[in-house]
């Protein structure tokens, strides 16, 4: 059903959900970005739609609710292994399509790719979307090229319009609240974006021969491995294993996973001191071959979804379209 | 419900057999389904885990041949008999013996590389009748870094059996030379049948893949096994990809035809 609500009316909505979930949106870190006196537009809780930053994009994605920075898998005690509790609630999430497109990753990664993650799935089982329609591209966006730019998959949309928002709602049990609460009925379809400014081709006759061309080498000097592009991914879903002690007992600890990324040293060490691709470059061709060439192989479509967050994070200014777009010349290179 | 397959299990030592100065093997007590060529998670609490390949399985246990090394491993070397280490697993393919089964078989291992092998050095040598000629070349680095010393006796009684290390001097009891000058000489009855194991650091690896491909090996008769860091065992954590692979659940056993094509 559709509807058009005030903030109040959406608001009541808000807080009607709040006693079973927690509410996830883009929100705005005043100062929080790694610029002085810059703010940054990442995912937190919010209680009012008023805190949802709508007209950016985030620099960081959702994943980070279903795979938290730092998750706490089970703690030790002397005898035992106790299971970390789960989040008390479910959780709904406010993302643009890209990043809906990108949760069908994640899921292919902890659902299918081996066995079920238990600690993913206990999350992600208890989740509801909310889908922020795009009126427009935002600079460094590619999601047509990838595909990504429309989705169906979610419960409720919303678009923003002058003093009024837009729903477009696929859940009975909120149809029936806004009914109650006297929302206006009409026909919603949520906001589309169908052209980018930024297009990325990637060469159909792509293999894994484009390892040898020279065009990676510019990467092992301009890139500082310092992994930003992976963090703000949203479908890179590296971890690392990582135990922690407490002071006060040491005997008595946790075991976590940290987000991890390929681009940052360490990530391959093996004992005795091995260690696999050394250089910047390699790393770069690792992940950008990830995205747009072996996880189609794997999973039969491309795992990037063109949202152009590494674009925007990179210190060095790298772009990764730029990048993709420059594999047809470097596949012409190395079938010569 | 999805089980949760990150809690180990805790796992009794129940013999240490000490090696060298930094490799030990551990009996650890385990009750399963285990093949060579698999491996545990073994981890400490504080320490963390670490990928061990499984070097011997017998009734009630599995051995894991450890080097110490790194901030686990270390810490493992600080525990014995009767103590417990925390594991999870098996994990990986492993070798699947029927691969091997009534044909030629040689086996190319280097160093900790003889530790996914022995498993199936050992199956062959109690079940000669299942196969036909076999000939183990083994290379160590030098006499103090000699693996699985126990073994090589009753080895050589029932396989044509080439121990080699990289500096010395040559005894009755050993060679010196890397393994692959031992290539060209290997005596086969049909080259285009007989199937091969090569396990290693991975240039030993390349090197010894490439004598057999000269010596007229079939690259579908060749099965290489990779070391990774595999933080999960369960394909989820990315370390050990490599391309559209994870050598934790694909491998880390490959029939060359694949194993060539994975470029890290």
């Amino acid at each position: 059903m559709g509807f058009h609500v005030n903030e109040s009316q959406f608001d009541a909505w808000l807080t009607e959900q709040q006693k079973t979930y927690d509410i996830y949106a883009p929100k705005c870190f005043a100062g929080g970005n790694t610029f002085s006196d810059v703010d940054c537009i990442r995912y937190g809780k919010v209680n009012s739609i008023s805190k949802i930053v709508f007209d950016q994009k985030s620099e960081y994605s959702f994943k980070e609710v279903l795979t938290p920075i730092s998750q706490t898998l089970f703690f030790f005690t002397e005898e035992q292994c106790k299971e970390a509790d789960p989040p008390k609630k479910g959780a709904i999430i406010f993302l643009r399509s890209c990043d809906l497109h990108a949760l069908k990753r994640l899921d292919d990664m902890y659902l299918h790719n081996g066995p079920a993650d238990y600690y993913y799935k206990r999350i992600r089982d208890n989740i509801k979307i909310v889908l922020i329609g795009c009126k427009h591209s935002f600079e460094s966006c590619f999601c047509v090229s990838m595909g990504t730019n429309i989705s169906e998959n979610y419960d409720m949309s919303i678009n923003v319009a002058d003093g009024v928002y837009e729903l477009n709602c696929k859940d009975v049990t909120w149809n029936q609240f806004f009914l109650d609460l006297g929302a206006s009925r009409h026909l919603v379809v949520p906001d589309q974006v169908h052209e980018n400014k930024t297009v990325v081709k990637i060469p159909v006759n792509l293999t894994a021969d484009v390892a040898r061309s020279s065009m990676w080498e510019q990467y092992n000097k301009r890139c500082i491995n310092c992994g930003r592009c992976n963090f703000v991914c949203p479908t890179c879903t590296c971890f690392t294993m990582q135990d922690l002690y407490y002071t006060e007992n040491a005997k008595v600890g946790e075991r976590r996973r940290v987000w991890a990324s390929c681009m940052v040293d360490g990530f391959t060490d093996v004992a005795g001191g091995g260690s696999y691709r050394k250089k910047n470059g390699e790393r770069m061709r690792f992940k950008v071959l990830h995205k747009v060439l072996d996880y189609k192989q794997r999973n039969g479509y491309h795992m990037c979804v063109g949202c152009g967050r590494c674009d925007d994070i990179c210190p060095e200014y790298i772009s990764f379209s730029h990048c993709v777009n420059k594999l047809g010349d470097a596949m012409k290179e190395v079938t010569k | 419900m999805v089980r949760n397959d990150y809690i180990p299990f805790s796992s009794e030592i129940l013999e240490v057999i000490k090696h060298t100065d930094i490799e030990y093997t551990f009996r650890m007590a385990f009750r399963g389904d285990v093949k060579p060529g698999q491996f545990f998670e073994v981890s400490i609490p504080k320490y963390g885990e670490a990928p061990i390949s499984v070097s011997g399985i017998g009734d009630g246990f599995v051995d894991l041949t450890i080097r110490r090394v790194g901030k686990v491993t270390n810490e493992v070397f600080e525990h014995y008999v009767g103590d417990r280490l925390l594991m999870r697993g098996p994990y990986g393919n492993g070798f699947d013996l029927e691969n091997y089964k009534g044909k030629e078989l040689i086996i190319i291992a280097g160093g900790t590389g003889v530790s996914p092998v022995r498993g199936v050095i050992s199956y062959f040598a109690e079940h000669a009748d299942e196969r036909k000629d076999m000939t183990l070349i083994a290379g160590f680095k030098s006499v103090k870094d000699l693996l699985f010393k126990d073994d090589f006796p009753y080895w050589r009684e029932k396989m044509n059996v080439i121990l080699t290390l990289d500096s010395g001097e040559e005894t009755t009891e050993h060679k010196i030379g890397l393994v692959t000058k031992y290539i060209p000489d290997l005596k086969l009855q049909d080259v285009s049948k007989a199937v091969a194991i090569v396990v290693g650091p991975p240039a030993m690896m390349r090197f010894s893949v490439k004598g057999l491909l000269e010596r007229g090996f079939r690259e579908e008769n060749i099965w290489i096994s990779h070391e990774r860091k595999m933080c999960c065992g369960l394909g989820k954590c990315g370390h050990c990809k490599v391309n559209d692979t994870y050598i934790c659940l694909d491998g880390p056993v490959f029939n060359y035809t694949k194993g060539k094509t994975l470029i890290d």
